[in-house]
């Protein structure tokens, strides 16, 4: 099942629904790994909506899993991306094309989620109108608050800095501006003083 | 009295130190023996003669040694001043404020000549004499929040108010409580004071953000707000926690006096009349133990207010393991005296 109930938090982590259809002329579905169940589910509740959509997938770890389903949904258009990152110049493009009704649905990864709505809301399309739904991974985008750069996928608490070699605690604090948690030095006071590695949420 | 300005370092071998005035003026932030959170509004239309409510402005002995010390930070990390492109009108009303605020309250130290858009402003203590075209960034060496916010003390978050909230869209930051302006920039008010425990179960910041969102042009108001910093440290940022967090592990018995300071923000509240952003200026003071115990009044008070404390506060101000080696030297100095109400010494 590639559904996980997120236990209560602080008011700043994001929260996220299930994907329902809506009326639109045009819709535009993101979604990565797991995420395509939602797409589904989706389809299931309203097979006509299709035939408006603009898939954007990634399959990350999931390789061919979901690929021959997602062909099979008939959208109007869908494009199977490497990763995230390489679709990012075309669904700006996608955004600034946008016509007036046009709905956005994303689903997947934490990271997915919030990178899409950094798009989306850089193109002023207001967050709160934007449907969500998390599947798959509880892996998280992390920002080091020392020196800002941006660590993927972290699944343990504490972990290490990609870019400058700190150890850091996972926060549940969030920035929709970075789309990431905020990973914090977690033996400042005593050097050296780390604690065992713990996978999030087990 | 005129103000002696003094060198002095917030870092490295921390000369910082206050004089008898700045402990006598010193905003001690209890007005009673223990402490828990409310809203604690007040108006900042004032205050005693020679206290740091007096202007709009404080302006103390630390002034430039303060200035010199944002300098540094932001010339090693410039994320410490940001302002979102809708911000700039604020930054201007901003700039409007200080100066106008400040060459009243102390015209010794601070001129502004207009002529229609046509300022010129003059710092006496930075030696900063300017002229430039009032709303046209080109003729400042930075943007009107980043040019003012370089010659006062304190930090200033700068919110923009839509949709019944207040958003930190731009700021100032860099004498903080351990927060990051450049992770928590475009939040609102609920999500930039999320990891705060307690304070929303309470509803504090339901009943603050009311408070602020009804504030007026020309009725500023004020709070106190602490914590505990060891060491005069003014940039305790996250983002360089990494370096002044192992400070805390050097506090022992023989030098917690000398160490260990409490850190008391002034947090004002300005309505800006053409944005209609609320800036939030924290205006941060330091006062070592030794310096805050030679009023009788305080070290009695703040040994109980540090000793009762709960610990999910203690924690969220950083100073849990350091707390019983702060109650111990301070229980030197409660007699168990009655205090009397309020802030001000007896």
């Amino acid at each position: 099942m590639s559904r996980f109930q997120f236990p209560k938090s602080i008011i700043s982590r994001p929260l996220y629904g299930v994907l329902k259809p809506r009326q639109g002329k045009f819709h535009l579905m993101i979604a990565d790994a797991e995420g395509a169940e939602a797409l589904f589910d989706v389809a299931l509740a309203d097979p006509e909506i299709m035939a408006k959509s603009h898939i954007m997938y990634f399959p990350k770890n999931t390789g061919q899993s979901y690929i021959g389903k997602l062909e099979e949904l008939g959208a109007a258009q869908l494009y199977i991306g490497p990763s995230y990152e390489a679709s990012v110049s075309r669904l700006r493009k996608i955004l600034n094309d946008a016509k007036v009704g046009l709905q956005i649905y994303l689903t997947g990864t934490e990271s997915l989620i919030g990178q899409g709505m950094q798009e989306v809301a850089a193109a002023g399309i207001p967050h709160t109108e934007v449907q969500t739904e998390h599947r798959g991974s509880v892996a998280r985008r992390m920002q080091c608050v020392h020196c800002k750069g941006i660590t993927e996928d972290v699944i343990y608490d504490p972990f290490v800095c990609s870019h400058c070699g700190l150890n850091l605690f996972v926060r549940d604090h969030y920035s929709r501006r970075h789309a990431a948690f905020q990973g914090v030095c977690v033996d400042a006071e005593n050097p050296g003083d780390i604690p065992d590695p713990v996978e999030l949420y087990s | 009295m005129s103000i002696q300005f003094k060198k002095e370092t917030f870092r490295n071998d921390y000369t910082f130190r206050n004089s008898q005035w700045a402990i006598d003026r010193f905003p001690f932030p209890f007005h009673e023996d223990s402490y828990m959170y409310s809203v604690n509004m007040e108006q900042h239309q004032g205050g005693p003669k020679g206290s740091v409510f007096e202007k709009r402005f404080d302006v103390d002995e630390h002034y430039l040694s303060e200035m010199e010390d944002r300098a540094i930070v932001l010339a090693e990390d410039p994320l410490r001043c940001q302002s979102l492109p809708h911000m700039t009108l604020a930054g201007w009303d901003l700039l409007e404020l200080i100066m106008v605020s400040k060459s009243e309250d102390y015209p010794d130290l601070f001129e502004l000549h207009r002529e229609g858009n046509n300022w010129r402003w003059v710092n006496k203590p930075m030696n900063i004499d300017d002229q430039f075209v009032f709303m046209d960034e080109t003729t400042l060496p930075y943007g009107p929040m980043e040019y003012i916010t370089r010659q006062t003390q304190g930090d200033f978050a700068v919110l923009d108010q839509r949709d019944d909230n207040l958003w930190m869209d731009a700021g100032m930051v860099t004498t903080q409580a351990d927060w990051s302006l450049d992770f928590d920039i475009g939040m609102n008010f609920f999500e930039w004071h999320a990891p705060v425990p307690k304070a929303h179960e309470m509803g504090i910041f339901v009943r603050a953000l009311k408070f602020l969102l009804n504030i007026q042009q020309g009725s500023p108001a004020r709070r106190l707000n602490w914590t505990m910093t060891v060491n005069p440290l003014l940039d305790t940022s996250p983002e360089n926690y990494h370096k002044w967090g192992v400070e805390k592990s050097t506090l022992a018995k023989e030098n917690v006096g000398e160490k260990q300071h409490l850190r008391v923000e002034l947090q004002t509240f300005f309505r800006l009349p053409r944005s209609n952003a609320l800036v939030f200026p924290i205006r941060c003071y330091l006062i070592k133990l030794e310096e805050l115990v030679t009023v009788p009044k305080w070290g009695r008070r703040f040994h109980r207010v540090i000793r009762d404390l709960p610990e999910e506060l203690a924690t969220y101000k950083g100073f849990i393991n350091n707390r019983p080696m702060i109650v111990e030297y301070l229980s030197a100095f409660d007699d168990g005296q009655p205090t009397s109400d309020g802030i001000w010494p007896d």
